[in-house]
């Protein structure tokens, strides 16, 4: 054992380095989902399509930023820009025009009608952004490198990776945290999430509260999508992929529970690094494997509070 | 409104059963001349895929309006009739069999993934339907069966690993350690196999640091590329292509993975565009073939000059190699037809005449001659060269081009290929021909 | 369209007033596939798939009737056909295949169905998603054994020891789907009509007065959790030696999506929802493919989401308010 820490030790260090910057991509995609979730009762299946949604503007307003001569720092503005208009246009018009002619029908209806959402949008981004790689990357590359000390060498990370990255993720965390605990619009949310009904009862008016949280969780999946877009090229078929890997992290957290999505999502992000290292084919499965053996000991999540039974 | 909708399907539906039993009728009698000449296409129009479909299918309208501006094939016009391979193969197999039974296509181009192409050949031998396999790599088709109506009209995976193999062996010969990291799926599994039994024999005791295949379509290399730059392999070989082999070398390069390591990436050439100048010079890139936009010598440069500009024209993008392989089999599709037709003394072909037309067959593509093999094999000739910039392009293209003739580089008729790699002999490297500068 | 239809697929069960005209139209309905087979020959595939399908859908439906939406049964097909894809070349007997994939399926089920069943609603969903992804990842990472993403091709198959010639395969594959449809469709409404399945819609509205009546709602769950494991894998072996090439993409979640979208499509009110769904999802999506190749998606999207909106009951409820309108 002590022969392969030494060994493997440092290289499992790098790995969680590298888990990090992923874990925190999960997390902003799985934080919005699981607000959603919280306070409409419904996973939104079409949050995945968000998320490429957000990339891809986030991506060309970024190179129409570029064209107009501004400096690549003007990238970061593209980012917060296109999580700002697709949550805005697409969550109000989403929760209005669909989501709204649904709420109290059977959760099968509901879970389907994002499934349709998805299916649509999924056609939707070839439409608009066509098939071929899309890649703006003008954000990382201005924040250059850092040389991590590895042994007798070093391994260059980029600094978006090691920094901004985790440190967007923690800062959402933070915000979310004060907004929900400490302002009057999050403690109503709050309210929402915990008890609809007496929420009502008491004035709330849930109509406001659901489109605000709807709207705000399509902001996160697309700040999720245009914080990935400078790490990754743009391709059809990356809004499937980030859904299903969240749906593991809210459910493996406990449904409404933003702190617990973090720390799945830390989970799910240090284990599938430490498998390309270790076990590189499994690296897959574990994300599902991890939420499976968490809801065999804990079947409400890991911070989730078990429901009444109906009776 | 649903009531519209079943009534439309219901609409679809019996415009589709008419004209399915006009079809039986048409087809009952004699070999009569068709009035239009009906291709089924099969292609990635969905999914991360359809960045070689796409681009493939504007090739293919562009040559069809083409061919018929000029008369059509036979003096008949060409119809496509296009099916996405992206919904899956059993969605495939069954539009394989509508494009037969209820299109009556009259010749198949199958598929751009090696998995359609194994679902569809067999298909192509139960239905007796002429298929050209159009652009799938996989050596199994025609190594592990026999199959009557199939033609490949482009190389395979062996001449395309194996190229870029001895180009690297012949160059940088000296490299002691490699490691590999390619997409985890068939071309991804194939191209290793391929590539390792041809190392073993041609350069025994290169050890292999690691073997990465992430899943198919990931997005994010980083953990991968970090284990890469701790290890310091000499060379790292990636058959990835698409958006997965953009992001792996924007990720790596960003990382300067690319100035420790060799990176040796047989399937370049359709993503250089979309890298630009983010594509690191020195490193071995391949094509698929020999169709490179700075291809030294052309066969034909004039048609290949036309076709390159008419596509940028439409599209505002240099055709990438589907493309290329999408106009072989539209120029093999041509030949064949011309050659059944003439050996019937100008009466139209049936399946079987077709099918016969095509073995043996020679036609051109713009760049060079390709004969497909008595086993339906096409033989292409491949091209691996450098990256370099040149003022040309804005984007990466080869330098110290070698030319591999296409018989040098794939495994002989009746042999497989990973067991006739390791009968090779490092003496072939001295057949390697000289290096164009271009 | 009426209240009761309104409110919900699942809810209505089986009145006897409508069990005279659901035996008529499964009948009229099965007679319409045949002929529509003979008809156009490249039909009969795409019924046959759409038949299997059904049949898969039918155990969506059972689980409907408990209120619990299973985002993974896919897994159980994948099963059905994986059996067929690695036995074929040493059992190519198709009538011992069948059951085989189903048993395996159905034992599949009864081992996740013995903890998955203290599950529900949202977690009975997600549980199910996992599972099934950690099988598609399985089949997609073992590439020595599955061959990956590629997939398997089927080896030819015998039929009762004959080796019938592709046209009579066809029939026969045909033919099988529909007997199995119509087989897997009467014992579902048998099932649904007993204290058993009637217990399922205790499940959905009030479980622990189902519990003080001496019932256990697991046990209930879980007898319908394995049968619709049994028709997820014996619809998995009729899809295998139909599309003769059997891929990971069965165990995707997306092809779990759509059993739930054909099962909503068709409506859960009768057994025949199922079918109905089916065929107009498999008509839908190769025409819509057809039509416009690279939009098809969107065309489902757009159906699915119209039909939640305007018609919840499905196709099965339109059709029947429309002939209650006319009585």
């Amino acid at each position: 054992m002590g022969q392969w820490f030494a060994e493997n030790g440092l290289l499992i260090g790098l790995a969680l380095l590298d888990g990090l910057a992923y874990a925190a991509l999960v997390f902003m995609v799985a934080v919005g989902l699981n607000m959603v979730f919280g306070v409409l009762r419904i996973v939104n299946v079409a949050h995945g399509s968000l998320f490429a949604i957000g990339a891809y503007a986030a991506a060309s307003i970024g190179l129409f930023l570029a064209s107009l001569g501004l400096p690549p720092i003007a990238g970061f503005a593209a980012l917060l820009l296109a999580a700002a208009l697709v949550g805005g246009i697409l969550g109000p018009l989403i929760e209005r025009l669909v989501l709204r002619r649904i709420y109290g029908q059977e959760e099968v209806l509901q879970l389907l009608v994002t499934f349709a959402l998805f299916m649509i949008l999924e056609d939707v981004q070839k439409l608009i952004w066509g098939v071929q790689p899309i890649f703006q990357d003008a954000p990382m590359k201005a924040l250059g490198t850092v040389d991590v000390p590895f042994g007798e060498d070093v391994i260059p990370f980029t600094a978006y990776q090691l920094f901004v990255l985790p440190g967007v993720a923690l800062a959402t965390l933070a915000g979310l945290a004060w907004f929900l605990r400490r302002t009057l619009t999050g403690r109503v949310i709050v309210a929402v999430t915990t008890d609809k009904e007496a929420a009502m009862a008491m004035g709330i008016d849930a109509a406001k509260v659901t489109l605000l949280t709807f709207t705000f969780g399509a902001a996160l999946a697309a700040l999720g999508g245009a914080l990935a877009s400078p790490t990754t090229s743009l391709v059809p078929g990356i809004g499937a992929q980030t859904i299903v890997l969240s749906f593991a992290v809210v459910a493996t957290a406990g449904l409404g529970q933003i702190e617990g999505a973090a720390i799945s999502a830390l989970m799910i992000g240090l284990g599938r690094s430490i498998a390309v290292y270790l076990a590189p084919e499994f690296e897959v499965v574990v994300p599902y494997l991890i939420m499976v053996a968490v809801l065999l000991i804990r079947p409400q999540g890991l911070f989730g509070r078990l429901e009444t039974r109906r009776v | 409104m649903p009531h519209a909708v079943s009534r439309r399907a219901a609409l679809l539906g019996a415009a589709a059963t008419s004209g399915s039993l006009l079809f039986a009728g048409g087809n009952a009698g004699a070999q009569q001349k068709p009035s239009e000449l009906r291709v089924g296409i099969t292609t990635f129009l969905s999914g991360p895929a359809s960045v070689f479909g796409v681009p493939a299918r504007q090739a293919a309208d562009l040559l069809f309006e083409e061919i018929n501006r000029a008369g059509g094939i036979g003096g008949i016009p060409v119809r496509p009739f296009y099916v996405d391979e992206g919904p899956g193969t059993d969605h495939l197999v069954g539009e394989y069999r509508r494009l037969v039974q209820n299109e009556g296509v009259h010749i198949i181009f199958a598929s751009i993934s090696s998995g359609s192409c194994l679902a569809c050949t067999p298909l192509s031998d139960e239905m007796r339907k002429t298929t050209l396999l159009w652009d799938c790599g996989t050596q199994r088709i025609f190594e592990e069966g026999k199959h009557p109506y199939a033609f490949r009209t482009q190389g395979y995976g062996t001449p395309e690993i194996l190229a870029p193999l001895l180009y690297l062996l012949k160059t940088k010969p000296d490299f002691r350690t490699l490691a590999v990291i390619n997409q985890d799926y068939a071309w991804g599994r194939d191209s290793w196999e391929l590539w390792k039994a041809g190392m073993d024999a041609l350069k025994p005791g290169v050890r292999v640091v690691a073997e990465l295949f992430p899943r198919f379509n990931s997005t994010d290399f980083s953990t991968e590329i970090t284990r890469m730059l701790a290890l310091r392999p000499d060379v790292i070989l990636s058959t990835s292509w698409g958006g997965e082999l953009v992001t792996l070398i924007r990720q790596a390069s960003e990382r300067r993975l690319l100035d420790r390591s060799t990176f040796v990436l047989p399937v370049a050439e359709a993503s250089l565009q979309q890298l630009g100048r983010a594509m690191p010079q020195g490193h071995v890139i391949g094509a698929r073939g020999d169709h490179w936009n700075n291809h030294p010598k052309p066969k034909d440069p004039a048609r290949f000059q036309r076709f390159v500009d008419s596509y940028r024209q439409r599209h505002n993008e240099y055709p990438i190699y589907p493309c290329h392989h999408m106009a072989q089999a539209i120029a093999a599709m041509q030949a064949g037809f011309a050659r059944a037709i003439e050996a019937k003394g100008g009466g139209w072909p049936n399946d079987q005449e077709l099918a016969n037309a095509f073995r043996g067959l020679t036609f051109d593509s713009p760049t060079s001659t390709i004969t497909l093999r008595e086993d339906g094999q096409g033989l292409e000739d491949q091209i691996v060269g450098l990256s370099s910039f040149t003022d040309r392009f804005p984007f990466a293209v080869p330098k110290d081009m070698v030319i591999f003739p296409a018989a040098m580089v794939s495994t002989p008729v009746g042999q497989k290929s990973v067991d006739w790699l390791k009968t090779l002999k490092p003496d072939m490297l001295a057949q390697v021909p000289a290096p164009i500068a271009g | 369209m009426s209240a009761s239809d309104r409110d919900a697929p699942g809810v209505a069960a089986p009145r006897p007033s409508m069990r005279l005209p659901e035996a008529g139209l499964a009948l009229a309905g099965a007679a319409a596939l045949v002929l529509a087979a003979w008809a156009v020959p490249w039909l009969k595939f795409v019924l046959t798939i759409a038949l299997a399908k059904g049949v898969a859908v039918l155990g969506i439906l059972l689980l409907l009737r408990a209120g619990q939406v299973s985002f993974g049964h896919s897994m159980f097909l994948a099963v059905g056909a994986y059996t067929v894809a690695f036995l074929a070349p040493a059992v190519p007997e198709a009538l011992l295949l069948l059951p085989l994939g189903a048993l395996l399926g159905g034992l599949l089920g009864l081992v996740i169905g013995l903890f998955i069943v203290r599950y529900r609603d949202i977690f009975f969903s997600m549980l199910n998603l996992a599972l099934s992804m950690v099988l598609y990842s399985l089949l997609e990472k073992l590439y020595d054994l599955t061959k990956g993403t590629d997939g398997i091709r089927v080896s030819a198959l015998t039929f009762a020891g004959a080796v019938p010639d592709r046209e009579t395969q066809e029939w026969v594959m045909f033919g099988l789907a529909l007997a199995l449809a119509l087989g897997f469709g009467l014992l579902v409404r048998a099932y649904l009509a007993s204290p058993m399945g009637r217990a399922l819609a205790g499940i959905k509205t009030r479980e622990t007065r189902l519990e003080f009546m001496g019932v256990s709602a697991r046990r209930v769950l879980l007898f319908a959790y394995v049968f619709s494991a049994v028709m997820g894998g014996a619809a998995g072996t009729l899809v295998a030696m139909t599309t003769r090439h059997v891929t990971p993409q069965l165990a995707y979640w997306t092809s779990s999506g759509e059993l739930v979208f054909i099962a909503i499509l068709g409506g859960a009110g009768s057994a025949l929802g199922p079918f109905l769904g089916a065929t107009a999802f498999e008509l839908v999506r190769v025409y819509a493919a057809a039509a416009v190749a690279d939009a098809w998606q969107m065309i489902l999207g757009g159906v699915l989401l119209l039909v939640i909106l305007f018609a919840p009951g499905g196709l099965w409820g339109m059709l029947t308010s429309r002939l209650r309108g006319r009585a």
